[in-house]
């Protein structure tokens, strides 16, 4: 019986690994292959002839050129480090706002829930691009009551500095935070019902309920949340450093090795972004 | 006792504004709505904002007298847009380059998640770590060397480029699809498991007559956003099809270059205009806002069935 039992269990290991092994031989071919192989590359200068592929080993001199000699790449970079510092809590603050008011009860809640979930579909560039210019004749029209002279003139510069820019880059946040608001709103739609009605019996607001109830069930959302926002927006088709990218693969001075250096450079750095997102999130919640 | 008359009535005021601790007070209601109307305004003031404009003729572009209703409806922008996007084939390419892939990626990631959810095998945990890795990798760093395996092979310019990574469980977002199916097969109930293994049925057996039926509305969410996603896929498919396939965006991208082969500069009328682009837009997105107002509810609503939250 328990040697049934244990030709049993192995039989399933088996089974198991057959229906994952089609996940392990992608992984082998189509992420692990490819990622050491930039990584190899990412230290060779590059020439792709016809016979094949011509490798010259250069040491540092990519990563070197990358910030050094690049006149664009640092700059880039750095706009980068200021979007998602800016962006990823003004995405995430938005979408659970968003995802707040149409869990209430409200009328014409389906025809709302339709608009606000448009992002989820509309995610290609070329088109976002479009939008993105059209909707921007919509803020000019803030700009002429002189909102943003008197943001300017009121505030200090350090301060106004972002809250302009967050201005200018409102409709672009609102058309990134499609999926952020079903995850929150899927969320919010497992709280349980009795738990704020004991809080209100317990006489807290529902101010109070929100940070005490709420938020707590959210925390977990929140992060997957911000994971995935700073995956898209650093993977997004029109982003300038994947534009920079793309266009050094098939460029005849620097080519696929430099590429390679500066695609690791980007995600070295998003890995980066999201350990210290997680983390200050993490430590919140303590 | 007059000062309590006050309290009285300011608390009448009070309940009437704010509501009784429940989120129901006129001022809070108010706020919501006047919320709700303000940000769904700004996602569809392009679209109207596109709409409206993309009826105009030059005539109605240039007056500034007209700006919200053109004075005909003009659709000569429209046919113009149909035929600079070669808009048949590239739609029939572009369900094609969208459906084909999505529906070997809903299949694959059906049959890992099942893998990963059901079954207890060594290295079990380390795998699954790495798979939820695979979502992190910006498909920047393993494109190059994918690029040169394709072109190694002959693929490039095929949509077999899209297919083998999909069936492989390694396509657009394929991390995120397993975690469903994971999830999705996890809340589902040992005991029909034993009693289909009671029935004498095989764990194949199993996995598509009794898990899969169950896995529908999954199924269908998953299908659905991945084809959403394959559809606006312009980067990988710009640099994988080169120039033997494409997409309604990749065309859209390079609108202003095929316009002026299509009709060249110089003959009289045909100058591009921003109204013609807008029409090109608009019959982008178009077949995806149908699919959209059809589906919609899958999309709402489905998501919470599908367990992405997990527990």
């Amino acid at each position: 019986m328990a040697k049934l039992k244990i030709s049993n269990k192995r039989r399933k290991a088996v089974i198991g690994v057959a229906f994952v092994s089609p996940w392990i031989v992608g992984f082998l071919i189509f992420t692990l292959y490819p990622m050491l192989y930039s990584l190899f590359l990412s230290f060779h200068q590059v020439k792709i002839t016809p016979v094949g592929v011509k490798t010259k080993y250069v040491g540092f001199d990519n990563f070197n050129y990358a910030f050094f000699s690049d006149p664009v790449f640092v700059e880039k970079l750095l706009n980068y480090l200021m979007e998602m510092v800016l962006n990823v809590p003004v995405i995430i603050v938005f979408s659970l706002i968003i995802a707040l008011l149409i869990n209430q009860k409200i009328k014409f809640r389906g025809m709302f829930r339709t608009i606000f979930f448009l992002p989820v579909i509309i995610t290609s560039g070329p088109v976002i691009n479009e939008l993105l210019s059209q909707g921007a004749s919509s803020i000019p029209n803030i700009e002429q009551y002189g909102m943003f002279t008197l943001i300017e003139s009121s505030l200090s510069p350090i301060l106004a500095e972002p809250i302009l820019y967050l201005f200018k880059q409102i409709i672009m946040v609102l058309w990134f935070s499609g999926v952020q608001i079903l995850i929150f709103l899927a969320g919010l739609q497992k709280v349980d019902r009795s738990m704020y009605e004991a809080a209100r019996i317990d006489g807290a607001s529902p101010w109070e309920s929100f940070w005490k109830v709420t938020l707590p069930v959210l925390m977990p959302l929140v992060i997957v949340n911000v994971i995935y926002t700073i995956v898209y927006v650093s993977t997004f088709a029109l982003n300038e450093i994947i534009l920079l990218i793309k266009n050094n693969m098939f460029s005849t001075i620097t080519g696929f090795g430099y590429a390679t250096a500066i695609a690791w450079i980007y995600f070295i750095i998003i890995m980066l972004m999201l350990a210290l997102w997680t983390g200050v999130l993490r430590m919140k919640k303590r | 006792m007059w000062k309590k008359q006050t309290l009285v009535a300011a608390n009448k005021v009070r309940k009437l504004l704010f509501g009784m601790g429940e989120n129901d007070g006129f001022v809070f209601k108010a706020v919501v709505y006047l919320l709700l109307i303000a940000i769904g305004f700004v996602y569809l003031y392009p679209m109207l904002f596109m709409l409206v404009n993309s009826f105009m003729s030059l005539d109605d572009l240039v007056n500034s007298m007209i700006k919200w209703i053109p004075s005909t409806l003009y659709v000569e922008n429209y046919s113009r847009a149909l035929n600079v996007l070669h808009y048949r084939d590239t739609l029939m390419q572009t369900i094609m380059v969208a459906g084909l892939p999505a529906l070997l990626q809903t299949i694959s990631a059906g049959i890992i998640g099942y893998g990963f959810a059901r079954f207890e095998f060594p290295c079990k945990k380390i795998l699954f770590v790495l798979m939820l890795i695979t979502f992190v990798i910006p498909p920047q760093i393993t494109m190059m060397p994918t690029y040169l395996l394709f072109k190694q092979y002959g693929l490039l310019g095929s949509l077999e480029t899209f297919i083998y990574p999909a069936i492989l469980g390694q396509g657009l977002k394929s991390a995120l699809f397993i975690l469903i199916f994971y999830q999705f097969f996890r809340s589902m109930p040992d005991v029909l498991e034993e009693a289909a293994e009671i029935d004498g049925a095989g764990s194949f057996k199993i996995f598509y007559r009794v898990a899969v039926p169950m896995a529908v509305p999954a199924i269908i969410i998953v299908f659905l956003f991945s084809f959403v996603w394959y559809w606006n896929e312009t980067y990988l498919a710009g640099l994988y099809f080169g120039n033997e396939l494409t997409i309604l965006p990749l065309e859209l991208q390079k609108f202003t270059d095929s316009y002026n082969k299509v009709y060249p500069p110089g003959s009289p009328g045909s100058q591009l205009n921003e109204a013609i682009k807008l029409a090109g837009t608009i019959l982008t997105i178009a077949p995806l806002l149908i699919l959209y107002f059809v589906l919609q509810r899958w999309f709402v609503e489905g998501v919470d069935r599908a367990g992405i939250t997990g527990e």
